[in-house]
């Protein structure tokens, strides 16, 4: 049988994402919920899917379950393929050794075995925590036109955030000559997104080597790369102009949500012709009632709105009932909010019950910190939460 | 209740709708914002267990075919059993399009033989309900049945001008006597068009008509049987609402605004649809909706109230959209006023008209048209 993929994408879903705090107690973080009716994973598959990659392994090692179960055999994103598409790859035991996946580059190495068994010339490494959409296939021209044994895609970003970047110093042509970690003082404002293509054959060479080495941290970023690059192997910044957005905190997936509002979104999801694609809920067409007053909102299936939702983006079957206000917030699937309950620049985790009269967040303005309340969890009636606390009904 | 297989009829009633199935079976008709019709016969064999499902097409089914695809989206792409599509299939001694029930499960007559399901469930696509055959084959086989028909009480008043058939039972309830397009008054037992029978049963009923060159399954099979057959009925007694003409299907569409009858429907069991991927609804700052079903991908700047807006209809700003019915992608431009029209799908209505139909005549605008 002929086995043979051009490309192999490797999605590394397995952090914590321990910033989001209560969001990430029971799911890992490319699980959780975005903009509506989409998790943080669609978009890098998406992107995959639209730009051609039909084979994908997706690393997973913390709180799997929902993660592997929203995946499930890739059938939402067109990955439900004879030969190639999704394939979920936990740590596993293995003949002398079992461990668990140390760091970026060793999640990889340890699943050389998977890319291998489809000969591909190059792999795209992907991260499962950033919302965008990309055409990974320009790229990949990109990577062969210039020649590289190695691309890293680069955004630009504003220079006084550069300090929370890894920063990319190349010439006019992308040419890498350094990196720099979190830098204080950057001399370049290229950041890299955590996206790299490699020759396959260098890949497999560069991990070899990395493994071995006792004092690595087997990390891309920290160690594979800068190794490579010392090495004075070809290294270029492939430079991507669009929306970019990494939502590894609680500030900025809210942020990243509310980009989606207003008359003409930063990220725009309606384009026919890049669909973000996601398992669908079941659930009827959302229903707003008599009392019911939405403006500037998202709304998803299911939704059974009879209060007031504004600047507000709803998952699929919200209930707003009578009397109840939301504003500034964001509230996942299945989520109720009751008669006269006030929600205001709130993060509202799955099933959530807010009670009758309950106030949850104080109104957004620069001073405020959002509130978060953690999936299940019970506001009773009347009850109060002050603006940033987070409240978490499960046990870690 | 794995031992039953359903037979879902898409087309038979085609004609009784004539604006809506101009290119499409009644089956593939779009209802309530994101289903067809077929949706519901489907989900409800689905969550009944059944899924051997043979769906009988004859004409214009192109997007009933396009809409069901493989049956993955109610589950019913599988190696055993899953979804059939069974259009017309030309035989030496019947090479016409068929016209009649009898005359499709003649052409399906080797469906029929060759599944080993001991029972067969039937029925059309013009009911919007959720209901249980789990329930109704358990009852059929504890009264020990031979065919039991699915009725729901209706005022006779209510009756369509064609095409009814009223069930009269005895105290058991079974059936007495069966009645066409009888003169009635007060509540009826009228027949919903579901049959539950022995798959075997069925094939002889099929091969006897054939040998004595039968025409109507109802009229000369069913009928003609009462007394030599235990034939039953069975009420169906939750919501079920029958499509009968463009009117009946503005009611029926407008009822489920209603929410008791919503969630009777769609939220005490899944209800199963084709996916689309479309992003959720976009509500802008100047948006007011009231009483009205919104499904996904829609982009509301306007007014919209006692309405039903499809997947992707956009209402631009300063429009107001009042008592209708917008079917998919649907495109109404700034300030237009829309009040009880039904629009099929891409439709586009351009800035500043102003369309009216009435509640008890809305008026329906063709697929594709420009305005």
């Amino acid at each position: 049988m002929y086995r043979k993929k051009e490309c192999v994408a490797m999605l590394l879903a397995g952090g914590q994402g321990s910033r989001l705090y209560a969001l990430t107690t029971k799911i890992a973080k490319p699980a959780v919920s975005f903009g509506g009716k989409y998790r943080i994973i669609d978009f890098p598959l998406s992107n995959c899917v639209n730009s051609g990659i039909d084979t994908v392994g997706v690393l997973t090692q913390y709180q799997p379950l929902v993660l592997n179960e929203y995946i499930g055999n890739g059938a939402p994103w067109d990955l439900d393929r004879a030969y190639g598409g999704v394939h979920i790859l936990s740590p596993y035991q293995a003949k002398g050794r079992s461990d668990w996946y140390k760091g970026t580059a060793n999640a990889i190495y340890q699943n050389l075995y998977f890319i291998k068994s489809f000969d591909p010339d190059y792999v795209l490494i992907l991260s499962g925590d950033h919302i965008y959409k990309m055409d990974y296939s320009h790229m990949l021209e990109f990577h062969k036109e210039s020649g590289a044994d190695c691309t890293i895609a680069a955004i630009q970003v504003p220079w006084e955030d550069t300090s929370r970047f890894g920063i990319i110093n190349s010439d006019e042509k992308g040419r890498i000559s350094g990196f720099e970690e979190k830098p204080k003082n950057a001399t370049s404002n290229l950041a890299s997104m955590g996206i790299y293509i490699f020759n396959a054959k260098k890949l497999y060479a560069y991990l070899e080597t990395d493994s071995k080495d006792k004092a690595s941290d087997n990390d891309f970023g920290k160690n594979v790369l800068p190794a490579m690059l010392a090495a004075g192997e070809n290294m270029f910044a492939y430079t991507f102009e669009g929306y970019w957005k990494d939502v590894g905190t609680i500030d900025s997936l809210y942020e990243a949500n509310m980009d989606l509002l207003g008359e003409s979104p930063t990220l725009d999801l309606t384009d026919r012709n890049w669909r973000i694609h996601s398992r669908n809920p079941i659930a009827p067409p959302h229903y707003a009632g008599e009392n019911a007053k939405i403006s500037n909102s998202i709304i998803s299936l299911g939704c059974i709105i009879d209060g007031v939702v504004e600047n507000s983006i709803l998952s699929a079957g919200v209930t707003v009932k009578k009397g109840a206000v939301v504003k500034d917030s964001i509230i996942l699937s299945g989520a109720e909010i009751c008669e006269n309950a006030e929600v205001n620049y709130s993060l509202i985790d799955e099933n959530s019950h807010i009670g009758v009269g309950a106030k949850v967040g104080v109104e957004k303005d620069k001073k405020a910190k959002i509130t978060v309340i953690g999936r299940d969890y019970g506001v009773p009636d009347g009850d109060v939460v002050n603006g940033g606390e987070i409240l978490d009904s499960c046990e870690a | 209740m794995s031992n039953a297989m359903g037979i879902i009829f898409s087309n038979i009633h085609d004609s009784d709708v004539p604006e809506l199935t101009q290119n499409r079976t009644l089956g593939s008709i779009p209802f309530c914002g994101r289903y067809r019709l077929v949706d519901f016969a489907l989900s409800n064999m689905v969550n009944s267990d059944i899924t051997k499902v043979g769906l009988i097409t004859k004409s214009n089914y192109q997007s009933l075919m396009d809409h069901v695809g493989s049956g993955k989206d109610w589950d019913l792409a599988r190696r055993h059993g899953g979804l059939h599509m069974l259009p017309p299939f030309g035989v030496e001694e019947n090479t016409s399009l068929y016209n009649t029930r009898l005359e499709a499960l003649k052409n399906i007559i080797g469906f029929i033989e060759k599944s080993n399901e001991q029972y067969v469930v039937m029925t059309d696509c013009d009911l919007v309900c959720n209901m249980d055959y789990d329930a109704i084959l358990k009852t059929h086989i504890k009264n020990g049945a031979d065919i039991t028909l699915v009725y729901g009480m209706a005022n006779a008043k209510d009756m369509s001008p064609t095409n009814n058939i009223v069930l009269k039972t005895d105290d058991d309830g079974r059936v007495a006597d069966i009645l066409f397009n009888p003169r009635a008054q007060g509540e009826i037992k009228l027949f919903a068009n579901v049959f539950i029978l022995k798959r075997n049963l069925l094939y002889n009923l099929v091969k006897d008509a054939i040998s004595h060159n039968k025409h109507h399954f109802s009229a000369e099979i069913i009928a003609q049987s009462v007394g030599s057959l235990r034939i039953f009925g069975y009420e169906h007694k939750g919501y079920l609402a029958k499509i009968t003409s463009l009117q009946s299907y503005y009611d029926k569409s407008m009822e489920l605004l209603d929410r008791s009858k919503m969630k009777e429907v769609f939220e005490n069991n899944n209800v199963y649809t084709k996916i689309r991927d479309s992003a959720p609804t976009k509500y802008s700052a100047g948006a007011k909706v009231k009483n009205s079903l919104i499904a996904d991908g829609c982009v509301i700047e306007g007014e919209v109230e006692n309405s039903i807006l499809f997947r992707g209809v956009k209402v631009s700003r300063g429009s107001v959209i009042k008592n209708s019915i917008l079917m998919q992608d649907t495109i109404i431009g700034e300030k237009c006023f829309i009040n009880c029209i039904i629009t099929d799908k891409n439709v586009i209505v351009t800035d500043g008209r102003n369309l009216s139909g009435c509640d008890v005549n809305p008026f329906y605008i063709r697929k594709f048209s420009k305005l």
